[in-house]
């Protein structure tokens, strides 16, 4: 990998975002490091995902800054005017929404999904948009005879697979995960969480995940934050945390994970 | 009853219509929005074109109407009524003379000239609308040139039947900038906005939009470098005119499964056949 490891890929700077009385992020910052995944972990109404959010351009912070370093020089994501920004997003960032139905075109076919961020970086010329877009099915282990059927005929396991995809298509070099294994059964959770990391130390990717559960945490991520009531109230690499918490809350919340 | 105001609309509504024209023909294919007005006919029946043809209309004008390509056909009987009666212009059904065209669907198959203007009536102006429901969002796409979602409609297209299927609305970069919905002409007629000498006006009377194509305006029809644009093509000629080069309509004529060709542009197939009879 050519990346600068000597800088981070991206900066959060003081976030800072309510909703009327209620704090979601409270004066949030950290680093990410490139190649890294950080999980973002805490219980529900804590504030992970409308940070994510925040980070990834599609809700607006009251105040406090991000940067990007997507070419070397730390960009601040949130000064870029629209136009940029969406094509940073388009391009070099990806967004898995944790119900599929969000990230996905329901209205045309799988093939036209993966396409879609092609097509909007001007490919056009169908045959390759199609040939990229069954290698993405086959890499996301989707039968490639499915690439014509809506997505709405998919189960819930095989559209989040086909929104991976769908993102993954134009090879961005950061990710946000919004809960990518929620509402999915047990077993598709585990599947699907063995491609994405796979996917993720091929594409040698740097990631941001946000979960409640501990266990998709632990699997794909090297550092973790865990977020209680808009704070972020301990972080550390992964296993530490879940070695040794720190936090009361952070006690609470690895002890509270069902041992079977 | 007294007389109506030249050609139904009161001053003020033409005025602002007129600037609405203005200003679309200034961005060319950019939907400018205006106040449109309830007309004494049903939304879907043109009244987007006839605010349109009101507002640019002159005692000196000579008005055709057409629908599907014919002169004769119920929307485009009425329309002309409507204007003899309320502007008192005179009317055509000669593409050569008139100076005003509203159309429904079809561009003539006899050249345009500088000095006419093509009025179209357009149900729904938004290229983007069945794959974007939200006007927030198309309006930042077309802000942004943020078209990749005009071609996962043609990419859907392909893959469901093998080619691009939309044989009208098919969507044009108007100028390299805008992308359009030409209203629902059939693609055969997209090459003939090219270039074209006539003004090409766009009026949507029920979603409140007009846009515009000025003369010599580069009109290119979107595709891929593998599906290149086609126009449709007939296996005969018009049967009534024998016309090999016009779009042709299917003409059931008995319930036997008896039907012909025959050209659309009923102005254009009788003319060929008036001089074809005067060869004879």
């Amino acid at each position: 990998m050519s990346a600068d490891l000597s800088k981070p890929l991206l900066k959060v700077d003081n976030i800072n975002k309510q909703f009327g009385s209620t704090v979601a992020c409270d004066d949030i910052s950290f680093e990410l490091w490139p190649g890294e995944i950080l999980g973002i972990v805490g219980e529900s109404g804590s504030g992970k995902t409308t940070l994510l959010r925040s980070i990834a351009g599609l809700i607006e912070p009251d105040s406090g800054s991000i940067s990007y370093a997507g070419d070397g020089e730390l960009v601040e994501v949130d000064k870029l005017p629209e136009p940029a920004l969406r094509q940073l997003q388009r391009t070099e960032w990806a967004f898995v929404h944790q119900h599929p139905r969000d990230g996905l075109r329901m209205n045309v076919s799988a093939g036209a999904n993966i396409g879609e961020r092609l097509m909007a970086n001007q490919w056009r010329h169908y045959a390759n948009i199609r040939a990229e877009a069954l290698k993405w099915l086959e890499a996301v282990e989707i039968d490639a005879s499915r690439i014509d059927d809506l997505p709405r005929t998919f189960s819930g396991g095989m559209q989040q697979r086909l929104q991976i995809a769908r993102n993954l298509v134009t090879r961005p070099k950061l990710v946000f995960m919004d809960e990518p294994t929620g509402g999915l059964d047990v077993s598709v959770q585990a599947r699907l969480l063995d491609l994405v990391r796979g996917l993720v130390r091929d594409l040698g990717l740097s990631a941001i995940i946000v979960t409640h559960d501990l266990a998709v945490a632990r699997l794909l991520s090297t550092r973790m934050m865990v977020m209680r009531k808009g704070e972020v109230i301990e972080q550390g690499l992964t296993d530490q945390i879940l070695e040794d918490p720190q936090a009361p809350y952070s006690q609470l919340l690895v002890s509270s994970v069902l041992q079977v | 009853m007294t007389r109506y105001n030249f050609a139904y609309l009161n001053e003020q509504t033409k005025k602002m219509i007129r600037r609405a024209l203005l200003k679309a023909i200034a961005i060319p294919g950019y939907q400018v929005p205006f106040a449109s007005r309830e007309m004494p006919m049903p939304y879907g029946w043109g009244t987007g074109g006839v605010q349109v043809t009101a507002s640019i209309l002159t005692a000196d004008d000579v008005l055709k109407v057409i629908d599907q390509g014919a002169d004769d056909t119920t929307n485009a009987v009425s329309i002309r009524k409507f204007f003899k009666k309320t502007a008192e212009v005179r009317t055509t059904e000669v593409t050569e003379d008139a100076s005003v065209i509203q159309t429904r669907h079809r561009i003539p198959e006899t050249p345009l000239r500088e000095d006419q203007i093509l009025v179209y009536q357009v149900p729904i102006p938004e290229p983007l609308r069945f794959l974007e429901p939200r006007e927030t969002e198309t309006r930042k796409m077309h802000a942004y040139e943020d078209y990749g979602l005009m071609h996962v409609k043609l990419y859907e297209d392909i893959s469901q039947h093998g080619h691009i299927a939309t044989t009208y609305a098919y969507p044009v970069s108007v100028e390299g900038r805008y992308v359009m919905d030409p209203s629902p002409t059939p693609k055969f007629d997209n090459p003939k906005m090219n270039d074209c000498p006539a003004l090409q006006l766009f009026g949507a009377g029920r979603e409140k939009r007009i846009y515009a194509v000025p003369p010599y305006t580069r009109v290119v029809s979107l595709d891929f470098e593998d599906h290149p644009f086609e126009v449709q093509q007939w296996d005969a000629p018009c049967e009534l005119c024998g016309a090999r080069d016009t779009f042709l309509d299917e003409v059931i004529t008995d319930d036997a499964g008896g039907r012909m060709f025959v050209c659309s542009d009923t102005d254009y197939c009788s003319k060929r056949q008036a001089e074809s009879e005067a060869a004879e």
